[in-house]
């Protein structure tokens, strides 16, 4: 009888059983240690703001993968095409940085309203093969279309005027610094708002069994290119901060190594998990900063033995092993009362 | 007017040889994924230890060339071998993704060892007096080792056909890549197969890797580098169609090949969108299994 | 729609033809369910009782013949159609989302029954309506204690429930159980029985079932399908006294 009865005593919190982010004491701790690092170690504010803009980036990356279970080795396309987007804009149409931004997420969106169709299509390694080519293809036409983007060379000599006016950029980066993290923070606040959403549980629910979707009538095509290209505009945000914050962007911001790099950091944070891509982004971009500094190999000798482990014994990232901690700890303290309800 | 047909032809004939050499190392790939649905990204390191054992032969045991290739394929399937034996064994079952990322690791760590080991510099194999300068067939210049790559490559193609289609080996293979689970139920031992498939693929990417140093050179980032091209190669052929593999590599080979010679500057972007339009027609590759 | 028929039946078969090939797979089935009614539908493997449940979901178009949704022609209208007007199926091999909890995977179905699965803002928990539209589904299967446990938690037993309260969820008023006891043990049976008794008393259920012992248990009426055909139509007694039913197929049970 057990597995059918249940225990009518515990009281039933039909709300708590729908998984929502909820503001605890990680986001405190996140935010603060993003806005203390200003002021304790201000002389690598501009490692900081690509640690923050990286973040962004894969923060993007983990609503099509870690969510919508779309494994695409794609996403640098986005971060790219919004790079060249913004810079173009400050170069041909105005300097004012907002608009440059907004341009940057609209091309990428395009980007991604035209391939996800494209793109969505299929699954699995086939899926991975297109997006890798259509990446591939980006990177040869920006080397190719040099009168667009400038070729080997990319684009640069543009000028970013001051955010509303008002805030210089200056050479220290601090200016940008906050720029990347006020940005930072709307998106997370949209990536939130929108897992939270019906349409992120649908999304959820699309990964999890797509035919059971579909036998409730949800056309899961759309909903994952509404979430491809939502994640592609985040993407084009991050590359639009990229070339307005260091006044360059190159070819090598299209390289199948800008999605690896950002897959890698959400293996070592955790798919799914929107924490997952500030922790591991920021672990990532840190240690690999320090460490192409001193010797690159060992980095990748390091960083390759360091994936190895991860996807053998954290599959989930380490919030994963964080949440598993606490599950243990839980089931450890509550055993008596398991007990007695069955 | 000649001298543009003599061109092509001989554009042709170089894409031919690359597309022989991007053969022999995809074709372990192929049956990999076909067999075991495992996305191996490490793969194109085995032809580059292929390669390096090569080059430590030459320089340390003053071995020739073409004496180092039996050298370079036995040294990397012991590798392969063992890497199989321990490592791999956590892929399977694990998702698509974990398979990259565990992989790539894999990669990664091949790249740093061999930097370690052989420093970072780029290295093509010396080749043998013999095997060198030119020789003009109906005016088209042909360079004597890209035809004897083709001859070689081409006899290797034979030798896995033979093997794969006319061997009780080959069929137990094929009834494993069509339908493992059914091949089990048959009483094949399909995990064996595989290790030995798996070992064998490794040995002829090693192949490759030994003797097409003179278009793709030995180097840490090899594993990395040349990758893309080698997957491209095996979707664009079908997952676990040997026959694909071998058509799409030497269309890749021959079209970009082409694509440099026509936009030096951007040739892959040709490759790149035919690849595009390749799999969006057929997204099971061109020569799926229906 | 609901109230000028009201004494039409839920689901009205009428000279049901379905040939693959030579083979006839649907012949000239009538079948009628009342409003409310607990209907069997039993025969041996090959009977055709899957074949007439895809025509009846819309998944296979029949040959010949009509099918009527209270007094509605929806012998063309797509699966997607028919689910929307009421004619809702569970599976034999049940399917769900393994790593969302119960609650939220039947919010997912009263979301996407409710059309707001493409809204990007707000969420399922703050929508009284979805909450105590799952709180009541929960409360009827027997998955209140279960509700903020993640279905790869629960035992087979309990996922089968939760597949009936998906169906539920899209507010059926013909409902098709396709095997609802497969793969739960003899010792959840009672269990189960139990609470498709209390399914709502206005939905016609038909099930299509190999256990006897819940067929003669949960049924008033039973239909026999042998090789397509329509072999016996009746009361649980009367099918059990019918000679034939015993010749086919129940004489060859041992525990008839």
């Amino acid at each position: 009888m057990a597995t059918l009865s249940t225990a009518r005593a515990v009281a039933p919190s039909i709300r708590n059983a729908f998984a929502a982010h909820r503001i605890n004491a990680i986001d405190v701790g996140i935010w603060m240690v993003a806005i203390g690092a200003y002021f304790v170690v201000p002389t690598y504010l501009s490692l900081g703001t690509t640690v923050l803009i990286m973040i962004l980036f894969t923060l993007s990356l983990d609503l099509a993968v870690g969510y919508g279970g779309i494994d695409t080795l794609g996403q640098g396309a986005f971060y790219g095409v919004g790079g060249y987007a913004a810079a173009f804009w400050a170069l041909n149409v105005t300097s004012e940085p907002i608009s440059g931004l907004v341009a940057g997420a609209l091309v990428a969106a395009l980007l991604g309203i035209v391939t996800g169709p494209i793109i969505l299509r299929t699954r699995g390694l086939t899926l991975i093969m297109i997006t890798l080519a259509i990446t591939s293809m980006l990177e040869e036409f920006a080397v190719t279309a040099k009168s667009i983007t400038g070729g080997d060379d990319g684009l640069t000599g543009y000028h970013i005027d001051p955010i509303f006016g008002m805030f210089h950029f200056d050479i220290y980066f601090r200016t940008a610094y906050f720029y990347a993290l006020a940005v930072l923070a709307v998106a997370f606040v949209v990536a939130r708002i929108v897992v939270n959403s019906p349409f992120g549980l649908t999304i959820r629910g699309i990964r999890e069994n797509p035919v059971r979707m579909r036998l409730l009538g949800v056309p899961i095509r759309n909903r994952l290119i509404g979430l491809f290209t939502l994640s592609g505009a985040m993407a084009g945000v991050a590359g639009a901060l990229t070339a307005q914050v260091t006044g360059l962007i190159g070819v090598d911001t299209l390289t199948f190594l800008v999605s690896g790099n950002a897959l890698i950091s959400l293996i070592l944070g955790g798919f799914g998990r929107l924490y997952g891509a500030f922790l591991g982004a920021a672990l990532f971009y840190i240690f690999s900063d320090r460490a192409a500094a001193i010797n690159p190999f060992h980095w990748y000798l390091g960083l390759g033995v360091l994936l190895i482990l991860a996807v053998r014994f954290m599959p989930n990232g380490l919030i994963g092993l964080g949440e598993q901690f606490q599950l243990f700890r839980e089931r450890k303290q509550g055993r008596g009362l398991d007990r007695g309800a069955s | 007017m000649a001298d543009i047909l003599t061109t092509w032809a001989a554009l042709t004939f170089n894409g031919i040889s690359f597309g022989m050499i991007l053969f022999l190392i995809s074709s372990g790939l192929t049956v990999t994924l076909g067999v075991m649905r495992l996305v191996n990204l490490a793969h194109c390191g085995f032809a580059m230890i292929g390669g390096y054992i090569a080059m430590a032969a030459v320089d340390y045991l003053g071995f020739g060339l073409l004496a180092s290739v039996p050298v370079a394929v036995v040294g990397t399937m012991i590798i392969a071998a063992v890497i199989e034996r321990t490592l791999f064994q956590w892929t399977y079952g694990i998702s698509e993704l974990g398979q990259i990322l565990m992989t790539i690791g894999l990669a990664f760590v091949m790249v740093a060892l061999c930097n370690i080991l052989f420093g970072p510099l780029l290295h093509a194999l010396p080749v043998p007096d013999w095997l060198t300068g030119n020789f003009t067939v109906a005016g088209v210049v042909v360079s004597v080792y890209r035809c004897f790559l083709v001859v070689v490559s081409g006899l290797i193609a034979i030798g896995i056909w033979y093997v794969v289609e006319r061997t009780d080996f080959g069929a137990r293979l094929r009834a494993s890549v069509d339908n493992p689970r059914m091949a089990r139920c048959a009483g094949i031992n399909v995990r064996r197969i595989f290790s030995f498939t798996f070992t064998a693929g490794c040995g002829l990417a090693a192949v490759g890797g030994v003797l097409g140093t003179q278009m793709l050179p030995i180097e840490p980032f090899y594993a990395l580098n040349y990758l893309i091209l080698v997957l491209i190669v095996v979707a664009t052929g079908g997952l676990g169609s040997l026959k694909g593999s071998f058509a799409a590599a030497l269309i890749i080979g021959v079209i970009d090949t082409y694509g440099r010679y026509i936009l030096p500057a951007g040739g892959g972007f040709v490759m790149y969108a035919i690849v595009l339009v390749v799999l969006l027609a057929r997204p099971q590759g061109l020569f799926a299994r229906a | 729609m609901s109230e000028h028929n009201a004494n039409q039946p839920a689901l009205e078969i009428t000279g049901l033809y379905k040939n693959f090939g030579a083979l006839k797979v649907t012949q000239d089935i009538n079948l009628t369910l009342q409003p409310g009614v607990r209907h069997a539908l039993i025969g041996p493997n090959g009977a055709g009782k899957t074949t007439l449940v895809n025509q009846i979901t819309g998944v296979l178009k029949p040959d010949a013949g009509t099918i009527r949704l209270f007094g509605t022609d929806i012998t063309n209208a797509t699966p997607e159609k028919r689910v929307a007007l009421g004619v809702v199926r569970t599976f034999q091999i049940i399917s769900l989302f393994l790593r969302l909890t119960v609650a939220e995977n039947i919010g997912l179905a009263i979301a996407a029954a409710q059309s707001l699965d493409a809204k990007p803002w707000g969420s399922l928990r703050d929508d009284d309506r979805v909450v105590d539209a799952v709180r009541a589904l929960l409360e009827r299967l027997d998955l209140l204690g279960v509700a903020e446990r993640k279905v790869r938690e629960l035992g087979y037993g309990q996922r089968r429930l939760v597949e009936i309260a998906l169906a539920l969820a899209l507010k059926p008023k013909v409902l098709l159980l396709d095997e609802p006891a497969a793969g739960v043990s003899s010792h959840d049976l009672g269990m189960l029985l139990e609470i498709l008794n209390r399914l709502p008393s206005d939905i016609a259920v038909l099930v299509i079932e190999h256990d006897m012992s819940l067929v003669f248990r949960f049924a008033e009426r039973i239909t026999v399908l042998v090789g397509g055909a329509l072999l016996v139509e009746g009361s649980v007694d009367e099918v059990r006294a019918d000679q034939r039913v015993r010749d086919v197929y129940l004489g060859r049970r041992a525990y008839v």
